[in-house]
């Protein structure tokens, strides 16, 4: 069936199968691979997106519910001029992340995350990315990340 | 140019000043290189890559623990709409040149069972391959699984590791036994003298303990892409892999594919931890199936295949006895281990024990009078092999939790304790009990940074004051210390362990005639940071900056001599190769320089990138005029060939002796069992850094890692061998809400061995972790009669004992 999501700003219409998962959809028939698989029980959140800009785990969403949405992957963070975005600064410059699979989810549920709360303790910041696993960082890093993002 | 060894201080702000001074890079928290194509998305793991025309495999694994095939109907699948073929093992059991590899057979008798990419006529592991399907896309392939009838006639399964000792049930038939091999640490004469210390000593303590399997779990699964080459005769396989090196040779040997047509390319890898150092049955099964039908075959790890089929780690029951005298001086120390196996040997699944058996001693004076000893047995569950810390965590876990089992015998602070046996600072380089000698170490230093952060007297007292009869809340304080064995290794060494390959490492450094220069690398980085690093190296040796450097690795085109990264080896064995590459072209660009300024080499001096005549401050040729020279070739030294380039393979003299000191506190409700890691401190003496800013991450990720193990997971297995715990949702990989932030104390003592100073660091947190966690548990719980906790102390294992040590006081009461 034929599914239309706006990813980062553009319109892109797909013939996809009723089953198709929302990350399958962005990977596979945008071609945006850098929004990464990490399970198959919704635990990892390496698959992190905005759907009309709230951040959610796009292996739990499928295409078809996407449709006629608004999605925003990691592609569409930073500016066109190359400018990262100050999320994905913060993390670069707080070494937020090592092998980088779970970063672009990372990313995604920070910024989000912030939306919602401009000014997270240490706790919050913990408690809100509860839902997206890193297995190199020990979090330290993410964590100063998203807080320097949110004192920046 | 900076000199690392001048740099070496006591604290980071000294450091930084020296460096500044020497106006170099080594010692400076630069940012990743690699970070932006990470940040953004545009960096391409093995699972992004566009093939066109690639067929996706899917694998049907077994469904029981051991079973013999009785038949197997693949038809419905080949049948389906989209299915291209379907494969039995059967069907491929001549399409292998030998069976996978083992690569470290530890003793002359090891057993070792022939393990094929998919098993013929039993299996051996919920999660063994069966069959391998191939599809237009990976639904297909996916949905045909379901279709695929075996018939099983099933056996029982083999969980326990003693009753397995027992052959009751002999898994693999045609070895006669379950028993793999019994390896003893031998020292001379060792065995006599620690009876007499255990039969003698003032104290003795004898205990077991487990250490439960665990998932590596890195957050990238495993994926494989076969791309053949049908008329020219080539391959390439891309693989989520730490060792493409050790791939490639294997690959050829097991194939029997000519190794100068195999290429091996590691795009962006999402972690490894260990569990990506091996050769798996996926890989051949892409490889062999996309060389005979000439069209590239793929294959993608779902998570709970990851679970099943990707290494586990860790397995290993510990039987210890440490004596001591009056003092608490250790006497003796006897060590039995059993360790598991799994169902057959993967690569390096032997020797993991072995890793280990050199650190039982930790990081004290041991007398002679150690005894070891490992026997290792199949079971019918996944392989174990490699994991963060490989027998050397599991070591550092039972010396350390005997030392605290000794300190409460004796009614003394384990801090004391560990201080009363600490291999002294003047002491090294130090020869120790069993043969190794330890490059540098200063305990007491590390120790006493550790105290000082933690405040340790002030928590002590802390404790004393909750720790009341009644208190439902109890504080527990844990120290643990370690040496660790890494940088592997000496070739020689390796060698005398009937390990099969060499512990070297190739580094090629060439300036580009725009004095660009390029590092060439055979250690394969999946999260370490090595072009951050190793570009800082070549810009301190060259005086650029680490952007001119660009650093080339994982691809066996570009990289083609290497070893590849694991053990913590990738900076004392890679990273100091790089620099003696640097130097080595440096020499070559000091021959060059002299000829084209008529002056004489050992009056040229090379520092910020320029070469001077000493003396003689105008006469100046940059290295930019030097590489340009090279380049053209227009007016050499007589006999001196063109570029500059220069290539060295580094065998290390030694390992590298990271060590340190982890302390923490603890607090456990004993209503609920929760435990609340209040505060954690970790001082991880690696020698100079190049780069702390990496250091610091890699000690974080490796103490949750250990943290981890004490608290939260478990590969659990019922009794008739089904993995319990096969998702993300059942096995507890830690969020950032269930740990403690860590602060990192510095404390740096150059190893001697190489010419950068360093050590390895990439499993150093991990092996302090656990013990420092569980001696801070079992250290609230004590005063209630409670003597140890099984890993991982959740909070229904920690209730439970506290239940029991309940009601055996009102037993004792009553």
């Amino acid at each position: 069936m034929e599914v239309s999501v706006t990813i980062n700003g553009t319109v892109q219409t797909h013939d996809v199968e009723p089953r198709t998962l929302l990350v399958q959809y962005i990977r596979d028939n945008a071609g945006l691979t850098g929004t990464n698989i990490g399970c198959d029980t919704s635990s990892c959140g390496a698959c992190s997106i905005h759907l009309n800009g709230e951040a959610v785990k796009s292996c739990t969403v499928l295409a078809v519910q996407a449709d006629g949405q608004e999605v925003r992957t990691i592609e569409g963070m930073a500016d066109a001029d190359g400018t990262l975005h100050p999320m994905q600064q913060a993390f670069m410059e707080n070494h937020g992340l090592q092998c980088g699979y779970c970063t672009p989810g990372m990313v995604m549920a920070a910024t989000s995350l912030l939306a919602e709360n401009a000014n997270p303790s240490e706790h919050d910041v913990r408690i809100g990315l509860e839902g997206n696993l890193c297995r190199c960082t020990g979090y330290h890093n993410i964590v100063k990340s998203v807080l320097a993002a949110a004192s920046a | 140019m900076t000199d690392l060894h001048e740099l070496t201080t006591d604290n980071m702000e000294a450091s930084e000043e020296s460096i500044a001074a020497g106006n170099g890079v080594l010692g400076q928290r630069m940012l990743r290189k690699e970070d932006p194509a990470l940040l953004t998305g545009e960096a391409i793991f093995t699972n992004d890559m566009k093939v066109p025309g690639a067929l996706y495999m899917a694998v049907l694994r077994s469904p029981h623990a051991h079973a013999r095939i009785v038949s197997i109907d693949t038809s419905a699948a080949a049948a389906l709409d989209g299915v291209h073929s379907v494969y039995s093992g059967a069907d491929l059991a001549d399409s292998w040149a030998a069976p996978m590899p083992c690569a470290w057979p530890v003793t002359d008798d090891m057993k070792n069972p022939a393990h094929y990419p998919l098993a013929v006529s039993k299996v051996a592991y919920v999660g063994d391959g069966v069959c391998a399907v191939l599809a237009v896309n990976d639904s297909i392939a996916h949905d045909a699984l379901d279709l695929i009838n075996v018939e099983y006639d099933v056996l029982p399964a083999v969980i326990d590791l003693e009753k397995s000792l027992s052959d009751v049930i002999v898994i693999h038939e045609e070895l006669g036994t379950n028993r793999s091999y019994t390896w003893p640490l031998v020292i001379e004469d060792n065995e006599g003298d620690c009876q007499k210390a255990m039969d003698e000593s003032a104290y003795v303590v004898k205990e077991r303990y487990i250490q439960q399997r665990l998932i590596p779990m890195a957050m990238e699964p495993r994926a494989v892409v076969a791309l053949p080459q049908p008329f020219g005769g080539d391959m390439t396989l891309y693989s989520s892999t730490q060792v493409p090196h050790i791939l490639k040779v294997m690959t050829a040997l097991t194939l029997g594919i000519p190794e100068h047509q195999l290429r091996v390319v590691c795009p962006a890898v999402g972690g490894g931890f260990g569990s990506k150092l091996n050769v798996y049955a996926e890989e051949l099964l892409c490889v062999q199936l996309a060389q005979t039908l000439k069209v590239p075959v793929r294959w993608n790890e779902e998570r709970s295949e990851n679970a099943q089929a990707t290494v586990h780690g860790r397995g290993q029951i510990q039987d210890i006895e440490l004596a001591a005298d009056e003092n608490g001086k250790i006497t003796g120390l006897r060590v039995r281990l059993i360790g598991d196996m799994g169902a057959y040997l993967q690569l390096v699944t032997p020797g993991v024990p072995l890793l280990g058996a050199f650190l039982y001693g930790g990081v004290y004076q041991i007398p002679k009078a150690f005894d070891f000893s490992c026997t290792s047995v199949f079971t019918t569950m996944t392989p174990t092999d490699a994991y963060r810390g490989a027998g050397r965590p599991e070591a550092t876990y039972a010396i350390e939790h005997a030392m605290d089992a000794l300190a409460r015998k004796m009614n003394i602070d384990p801090l004391v304790l560990r201080r009363r046996n600490f291999i002294p600072k003047e002491a090294f380089p130090y020869e120790a009990y069993t043969g190794l000698v330890y490059d540098s170490g200063d305990h007491d230093k590390a120790a006493t940074i550790a105290e000082n952060i933690l405040d340790y007297d002030a928590m002590r007292a802390k404790q004393a004051a909750q720790n009341v009869e009644g208190s439902t809340k109890r504080l527990g304080i844990g120290v643990s210390t370690y040496f660790e064995m890494c940088g592997l290794a000496p070739s020689r060494v390796l060698a005398s362990l009937n390990y099969s390959a060499g512990g070297w490492e190739s580094a090629t450094v060439r300036v580009l005639p725009t004095s660009k220069i390029q590092v060439v690398t055979g250690t394969s980085p999946h999260g370490q940071g090595h072009e951050t690093a190793w570009s800082m190296i070549a810009a301190d040796k060259f005086g650029v900056d680490p952007s001119d450097v660009d650093v080339l690795h994982s691809d066996t085109a570009i990289a083609p001599m290497g070893l590849d990264t694991y053990g913590s080896r990738s900076l004392p064995v890679g990273g100091v190769a790089v620099g003696l590459a640097c130097d080595k072209v440096i020499d070559k660009a000091r021959k060059i320089a002299a000829h084209q300024m008529e002056a004489n080499e050992d009056d040229l001096e090379f520092a910020g990138g320029m070469f001077t005549v000493k003396g003689s401050p105008d006469k100046t040729m940059a290295l930019a005029a030097v590489a340009f020279e090279a380049f053209t070739a227009h007016n050499l030294p007589d006999g001196l060939e063109p570029n500059l380039e220069m290539q060295v393979t580094y065998d290390p003299p030694n390992f590298s002796w990271p060590f340190g000191t982890h302390m923490c506190a603890v607090e456990i409700d004993t209503e609920t069992g929760n435990i609340e890691v209040l505060q954690y401190v970790a001082v991880d003496d690696c020698g100079n850094k190049v780069n702390p800013l990496i250091v610091d991450g890699q000690v974080h990720g490796g103490v949750i890692q250990g943290l981890a193990q004490a608290l939260f997971e478990e590969a659990r297995y019922d009794e008739d061998g089904n993995l319990l715990s096969s998702t993300l949702a059942e096995y507890l990989v830690p969020a950032a809400s269930d740990v403690p932030p860590i602060t990192v104390g510095e404390s740096v003592t150059p190893s001697p061995t190489n010419s950068l100073g360093v050590k390895g660091v990439g499993e150093a947190g991990t092996i302090g972790a656990a013990p420092c966690i569980m001696n801070a548990v079992v250290d609230a719980l004590s005063g209630l009669g409670i003597q140890d906790i099984q890993m991982p102390a959740s909070p229904l294992n920690v209730w439970n004992a506290i239940q029991q040590a309940q009601a055996t006081n009102q037993e004792n009461n009553a």
